[in-house]
C-alpha cells in the first residue's frame, strides 16, 4: 500500500467530484481547492499506512470539510461559518458522507464545476486552462507546457480567470432541466475545445499534444457516467475517441501531417475506436440527432472502412446532409463537397464549392480542397493558384509542408 | 469446480492511471493468467469497456431498455453469458430474449478477449 502513483491517480479521480462537493458546501472556490489540498495531504499520510478507502472521493470531501472547517474557527472566531442548518451535519461519518454521494446531487456539483469554468467574459484557452487547474488538477508547469507558454504567463492567466469565476454569480441551487441541459451543452463545448486544443495546435509546431486530448476523454467519460443518457454526450465522447483513435497515424517521422487517406490503419488505436462506435451506436438509438453525434457518426464511417477504398462516401455525404440541414456552416459544406467529390466526382463538388469563396476567402482547407479538386480536373494552373493561396493560410508548417507535397505533385 | 472471479474497481481510477501504471498491472495479471494457462486451468478472460458503454435491459411487463450500467445494490450478481453480436441493438435484442419476469441485464461491450482454453 506505498505505491504513491496508485494514490496519485485515486486522487486525480476523486478531484472534480470532492471539488465540486466542498464548492457546493463553502461556496468559495479558494477554500474548496485549499479543503480538498489539505485532504490529498492528508491522504498521502494515512493512505499508505491504513490502505485506500473505499471511496476516496467521499474521503476527501469528509477530511477536507472537517479540515476547513477546523482552520475556521481556528484563524477567526468572527469569521462567517456557512448557515447553520450547512453545518449541522458536520458531525457525520464517512460511510453517511457515502450515502448521500450516491444521490443525484452531486452530479449536478460536478456540472457546476465545470460550468463556472466557463465564463463567457472569459477566452476560451483561459476557460479550457482554468478547467484543467481546477477540475483535473493539473499543475501550472504542466498546463504551461501543454500551451506552450512560460509558467509564469499561465500562472497569471489562471490567476485573472479565477478573478473572474469568483465574481461571477454562481447559481448553487438544484438547475431545472432547462438550466442542467444548457450548463451541459456549454460544458461540452469547452470540453471539445480542450481537445482540439491537443488535437491541432493552431500556430504550435506539435500537431497532436496527447495529454490534452486524454484529459478531454477522461472528462468526457466522467460527464457520461453522470449523465448516462444524454445522447449528445455519448456523442462528443464518442468524436473524441474515433478521433483520438487515429492520432499514433497522424503524423509522419518529420511532424508532417498524414491525410486520413494515407494514414496506416494499423496504427490506429482499435480499443478507442471500438469504444466509440459503441458510444456512436446508443446515442443514436435515441433518434435525436445532434451535432457530435453526427460528428462521431462520420468519424465512425471511417473507422469501419478497412482501407480508403471501403469508405462509405455515400453515407459520409448523407450524414453531411443532415448535418447542414441542423447546424448550417460553409465549413460543414466544404466537407460534404470532399464526400460528393467520392460520390459524384470532382466537377459536381467545385460547383458545392462557388458560394463558399466569400465566406472562406481567408480559410486554408478551402483552398486546400479546391486546389485538390481542380488538380483532378487537369485544371492544374488554377489549382497551382488555391495551393500557394492555401499555404499563405497555412497555421502550421505541417500543413503548408503537406500543401508543398501536393504542389510538387502538380509540378513533377 | 469451475469458480469465477469477477473484477470491481473505481473505473474513474483506473482511467487516471498513467500508462506506466497500466502496463505495469497488466503485465502482473498476464503472469498469473498465464501459469494458469499452463496448466490448462484458464477459462476465459474479458476486460469489459466502461460503464459508459452500457446499456441495461430491465425486466417489467414489457423489458425496459436503459442508458447506463446496471446501477441498484439490491439486487445480487448472478451469472454472465459471452455472446458474439454484430451489433448494439443485436446485443440488446439477445438481452431483451434472455431477461426474465424480475431482475435486470447489463450489457456491455468487452474491450479485451481471451478465449482460454475449453475447460472440461
Amino acid at each position: 500500500m506505498t505505491d504513491v502513483a496508485w494514490i496519485g491517480a485515486a486522487l486525480t479521480a476523486a478531484r472534480p467530484q470532492a471539488v465540486a462537493a466542498l464548492l457546493r458546501y463553502f461556496r468559495n472556490l479558494d477554500v474548496a481547492e485549499e479543503a480538498f489540498q489539505e485532504a490529498c495531504l492528508r491522504a498521502l499520510k494515512t493512505w499508505p499506512v491504513n490502505g485506500p478507502p473505499r471511496d476516496p472521493a467521499a474521503w476527501c470531501i469528509f477530511v477536507g470539510r472537517n479540515s476547513a472547517l477546523d482552520e475556521m474557527r481556528r484563524r477567526n472566531k468572527h469569521d462567517s461559518l456557512p448557515e447553520d442548518d450547512v453545518i449541522a451535519d458536520s458531525e457525520d461519518n464517512e460511510s453517511a458522507m457515502v450515502d448521500r454521494l450516491d444521490s443525484s446531487a452531486y452530479q449536478d456539483d460536478v456540472l457546476r464545476l465545470l460550468f463556472i469554468c466557463c465564463q463567457p467574459e472569459l477566452p476560451a484557452t483561459q476557460q479550457i486552462a482554468v478547467a484543467l487547474r481546477i477540475v483535473s488538477g493539473l499543475s501550472v508547469q504542466e498546463i504551461a507546457s501543454a500551451f506552450l507558454v512560460s509558467e509564469a504567463a499561465m500562472a497569471q492567466r489562471i490567476t485573472r480567470a479565477k478573478r473572474v469565476m469568483t465574481q461571477s454569480a454562481v447559481a448553487f441551487e438544484t438547475p431545472g432541466p432547462a438550466e442542467r441541459a444548457e450548463r451541459l451543452s456549454t460544458v461540452a463545448a469547452m470540453i471539445y475545445l480542450l481537445f482540439n486544443e491537443g488535437y491541432s495546435a493552431s500556430g504550435g509546431e506539435a500537431h497532436v499534444r496527447v495529454p490534452l486530448c486524454e484529459e478531454a476523454i477522461r472528462l468526457g467519460r466522467l460527464l457520461l457516467r453522470l449523465f448516462p443518457s444524454e445522447s449528445e454526450i455519448m456523442g462528443l465522447t464518442a468524436l473524441m475517441l474515433l478521433q483520438h483513435a487515429r492520432a499514433p497515424a497522424r503524423l509522419d517521422e518529420n511532424n508532417n501531417i498524414v491525410l486520413l487517406d494515407d494514414q496506416d490503419r494499423g496504427k490506429w488505436d482499435r480499443g478507442l475506436m471500438a469504444e466509440g462506435l459503441v458510444l456512436v451506436e446508443k446515442a443514436q438509438r435515441q433518434g435525436i440527432p445532434g451535432t457530435y453525434q453526427l460528428q462521431a457518426a462520420l468519424a465512425a464511417v471511417h473507422a469501419r472502412a478497412a482501407t480508403p477504398a471501403d469508405t462509405n462516401w455515400a453515407q459520409i455525404d448523407q450524414i453531411y446532409a443532415v448535418l447542414e440541414a441542423l447546424q448550417p456552416s460553409p465549413v460543414i459544406t466544404l466537407n460534404r463537397a470532399v464526400a460528393v467529390s467520392k460520390v459524384h466526382g470532382a466537377a459536381a463538388a467545385l460547383e458545392l464549392l462557388k458560394p463558399l469563396a466569400e465566406p472562406l476567402g481567408s480559410y486554408f482547407h478551402y483552398f486546400g480542397v479546391k486546389g485538390a479538386l481542380l488538380k483532378e480536373l487537369g485544371r492544374a494552373d488554377e489549382a497551382r493558384e488555391a495551393f500557394n493561396k492555401a499555404i499563405s493560410l497555412a497555421r502550421t508548417a505541417a500543413e503548408a509542408a503537406h500543401i508543398r507535397m501536393n504542389l510538387d505533385k502538380l509540378n513533377s | 469446480m469451475f469458480y469465477c472471479i469477477l473484477c470491481y474497481n473505481l473505473e474513474s481510477e483506473l482511467q487516471a492511471w498513467s500508462r506506466e501504471k497500466e502496463a505495469t498491472v497488466m503485465a502482473r495479471s498476464e503472469a498469473v493468467a498465464h501459469a494458469l494457462a499452463s496448466q490448462g486451468r484458464l477459462g476465459p478472460v474479458g476486460r469489459l469497456m466502461p460503464t459508459t458503454t452500457a446499456m441495461t435491459v430491465r425486466a417489467s411487463r414489457e423489458p425496459v431498455v436503459l442508458d447506463g450500467p446496471f446501477a441498484e445494490t439490491k439486487e445480487q450478481l448472478l451469472g454472465f453469458y459471452l455472446v458474439d453480436c454484430p451489433s448494439l441493438e443485436d446485443a440488446i435484442e439477445v438481452a431483451r430474449s434472455l431477461v426474465g419476469d424480475t431482475g435486470a441485464l447489463e450489457v456491455r461491450p468487452l474491450a479485451r478477449f481471451y478465449p482460454g482454453i475449453g475447460l472440461q
